[in-house]
């Protein structure tokens, strides 16, 4: 097993044409000289980033599917195995910090392939200076975190950076999860039909992190949505195996999810804006910082689609979870305009939504 | 949500959408002048809704659209310097200059910041003693009296470490000089409502009976802006030219008295360059002498600046209501938001950026409805 997964891998490396690929072309042709803040924003940017500069030197058939995770099979046994990076500033937030959040992505991230994550790697870059008790808040929400999502930390890494180098602490965390054999969830499923459902309210993460950012006082605290989805989504897989495709709504928000998928199903997405779930308080928040709610950031948000059959059954046991009580369907995937999804509006007219090609910067007035 | 929901509701959308088709007997032009406006039209799918005898087009409306390329390059030049920290409003770091944009610089090292209010630029100020802190003080009437307050405040603190780079522009005067141009279209315009909440609408009466054209200062929600057209729509059937109020709401006619004093203090009604529109009289406001200490551009002497403008890009006539986003041969091929040739790609409130994010191609996109 081992030699065939060794030879599997010198194959996919040597059809890789490395000297054609640096000799023809050293760099790919960008706009940007430098790296943007913009190339991170989860937009069109971040992309074509990716698509630019990393998957045609990495190219192979786990990689290509751009999933949340890499789908492994390894003696007939199916992995999902998945990394993340948190940089988030501030580090405490209402509703959360940087260490749950790192445990939580990378669980959610595992649990969209399908899999029961197992085991986390955790790696540490910490900026000199960095308080100890705020280093220790940190690793005991991660402690937590862990527990509640039933995964272990297995091995891991710290390093240290001059002052000024870093912002206080990055994370990155890494996961492997086993997929039960009977749960295929991929974009290949979705089909024309298919029921788009989502497990509550958008927005929180985002507006959570931009109220603290910018000192913005709400009558009721607006909280991070971060939470370990591995738990609904047993539920769910549990009330039917049938799932097409399931996907957590993070960098970039629903927008970002639903034209990725859009896209690499080349079906249209429709949506119906008056149905999709958000907070008065950030829809309020959303209005008073001229941001669109539809690219806020979720971290405990995830898109579920499912074939119209067992669309009750499958919601109904959501709203039976504490993550996803709030659970809606929000919209349907269609033949036409493929590749793109467009919104019924509140009003009854319809829009294209688009990915913003970086951050979304709040209008002038 | 309370006092939003209202004025994005389908059933009353369809009541006012028949009402105004009821009433419509030829083709009309209406201008709604803010970019705010343009933006809540495209987002919502509002324009599509109308009738077909009732073209909206775009104004000029969006200031970062049409803050002048001079003015933008300056700032650039101020905001590469190391000893300065510059700060803007958010929609303004994307805005292509000559050579680069604040995006760009940000990434090269410079130390640019995104603030919500000008205020926040003293709070800067104060922390960071040994820099000079900048703001881009842009926008229309609306955004003059923070900014002006921000002035006023650093002169009443004796901070001596801020200054604005003014680039303020004025309603009235940009209307005129699209109702005065040969290429006019304009029958009726749908007025701004945030720069009269500020203002007051007196200075709209001369230009109504001058030119001989409705103008009903209006919102910004769906329900505002259809109301608008529906009472813009029956001055025009009815050959009436008035000012009247649809934002009564937030606006009267005597404007926010306590806020034009503090403009009045801070700044002067000066000529202004547009961008894409050129010099129009009287159309911005520039610091009163007496705050000169507090003028960026007389600070750092930036005075040499070599502009250089897209060839291609129509923006001055997609801001004048001449010609639609999509008319431009570069619209979503050379110049899309990653890559904008003009500012009116670059905020959400320029037209071509409402017209490219929301899909709006030369081909119409029919949604699917499902059953």
């Amino acid at each position: 097993m081992v030699q065939k997964i060794i030879m599997e891998i010198k194959e996919i490396n040597s059809s890789i044409d490395y000297a054609t690929l640096l000799g023809s072309c050293p760099l790919p042709i960008t706009n940007y000289k430098e790296v943007t803040l913009a190339h991170g924003s989860g937009g069109k940017l971040t992309h074509r980033l990716i698509e630019q500069m990393i998957l045609p030197q990495f190219k192979n058939e786990f990689l290509s599917p751009l999933h949340d995770g890499a789908l492994l099979n390894i003696n007939n046994t199916k992995l999902a195995f998945s990394t993340d990076s948190y940089v988030v500033n501030p580090i405490f937030f209402p509703g959360g910090n940087i260490g749950e959040l790192a445990v939580n992505g990378t669980v959610n991230d595992l649990s969209m392939c399908g899999a029961k994550p197992m085991y986390l790697s955790a790696g540490f870059i910490i900026e000199e200076g960095f308080a100890m008790e705020d280093f220790w808040r940190v690793i005991l929400s991660m402690q937590n975190a862990a527990k509640k999502a039933c995964v272990l930390f297995v091995t891991g890494d710290t390093k240290v950076v001059d002052r000024g180098k870093g912002d206080q602490i990055y994370i990155n965390t890494s996961g492997i999860g086993i997929i039960p054999d009977d749960v295929n969830i991929k974009t290949a499923n979705v089909k024309a039909g298919d029921k788009i459902i989502i497990n509550g309210t958008i927005a929180d993460h985002g507006i959570a992190i931009m109220s603290v950012r910018e000192n913005l006082e709400f009558e009721t605290e607006i909280r991070s949505d971060t939470a370990a989805l591995n738990g609904l989504v047993e539920t769910i897989l549990n009330a039917s195996k049938d799932v097409h495709m399931l996907r957590d709504a993070t960098r970039g928000g629903v927008t970002s999810v639903m034209t990725e998928i859009a896209e690499s199903a080349k079906l249209g997405v429709y949506l119906e804006e008056t149905k999709i779930p958000i907070r008065e308080e950030v829809k309020g928040a959303c209005e008073i910082l001229g941001l669109d709610p539809l690219y806020v950031a979720n971290e405990g948000k995830m898109i579920v689609i499912v074939p119209p059959g067992i669309c009750d059954t499958v919601l109904q046991a959501m709203q039976s979870h504490p993550l996803g009580k709030n659970a809606a369907v929000i919209g349907e995937v269609v033949n036409q305009h493929a590749g793109m999804v467009m919104m019924k509006t509140a009003i009854g007219g319809s829009r294209v939504v688009d990915m913003l090609s970086g951050e979304q910067l709040p209008r002038i007035c | 949500m309370k006092y939003l929901d209202e004025y994005r509701d389908e059933e009353l959308a369809q009541k006012l959408i028949k009402e105004i088709a009821r009433i419509v007997t030829k083709p009309w032009v209406i201008m709604e002048v803010c970019g705010g406006q343009t933006h809540s039209i495209v987002k919502y799918g509002l324009d599509r809704m109308l009738p077909p005898e009732i073209e909206l087009v775009h104004g000029p409306g969006c200031p970062v659209c049409v803050t002048s390329l001079e003015m933008i390059d300056k700032a650039h030049a101020i905001a590469s310097r190391e000893d300065v920290i510059f700060c803007s409003f958010g929609d303004m770091l994307r805005v292509p200059g000559s050579h680069s944009d604040l995006l760009v610089l940000k990434s090269r090292g410079a130390d640019i910041r995104v603030v919500y209010s000008p205020i926040d630029c003293l709070k800067i100020a104060k922390a960071n003693p040994g820099k000079k802190v900048v703001f881009f003080a842009i926008g229309f009437e609306t955004t003059a009296p923070a900014n002006a307050m921000s002035v006023w405040l650093a002169k009443q603190q004796g901070i001596t470490n801020f200054s604005v780079l003014v680039s303020h522009v004025l309603v009235p005067p940009a209307m005129a000089a699209i109702l005065q141009s040969p290429q006019n279209r304009v029958q009726a315009f749908l007025g701004p409502g945030h720069v009269c909440t500020v203002m007051g609408y007196n200075e709209y009466f001369p230009l109504a009976s001058t030119f001989k054209v409705p103008i009903v200062i209006t919102g910004f929600e769906p329900m505002d802006l259809l109301h608008g057209v529906l009472m813009t729509v029956k001055q025009l059937e009815e050959g009436r030219a008035e000012v009247e109020n649809q934002y009564s709401r937030v606006v009267n006619e005597a404007g926010n008295r306590t806020a034009m004093d503090l403009v009045y203090k801070v700044f002067e009604v000066s000529d202004r360059k547009w961008r894409g529109i050129g010099s129009i009289p009287q159309s911005g406001y520039k610091l009163k002498s007496e705050f000169k200490d507090y003028d960026a551009e007389l600070i750092f002497n930036v005075d040499k600046i070599d502009t250089q403008e897209s060839s291609v890009c129509i923006s001055g006539l997609v801001l004048q209501g001449v010609k639609k986003p999509q008319q431009c041969s570069a619209f979503g091929k050379q110049c899309t938001p990653e890559h904008p040739l003009g500012a009116t790609m670059v905020s959400g409130e320029g037209a071509c950026a409402a017209y490219y994010t929301y899909g709006r191609f030369l081909e119409k996109i029919e949604m699917a409805v499902p059953e």
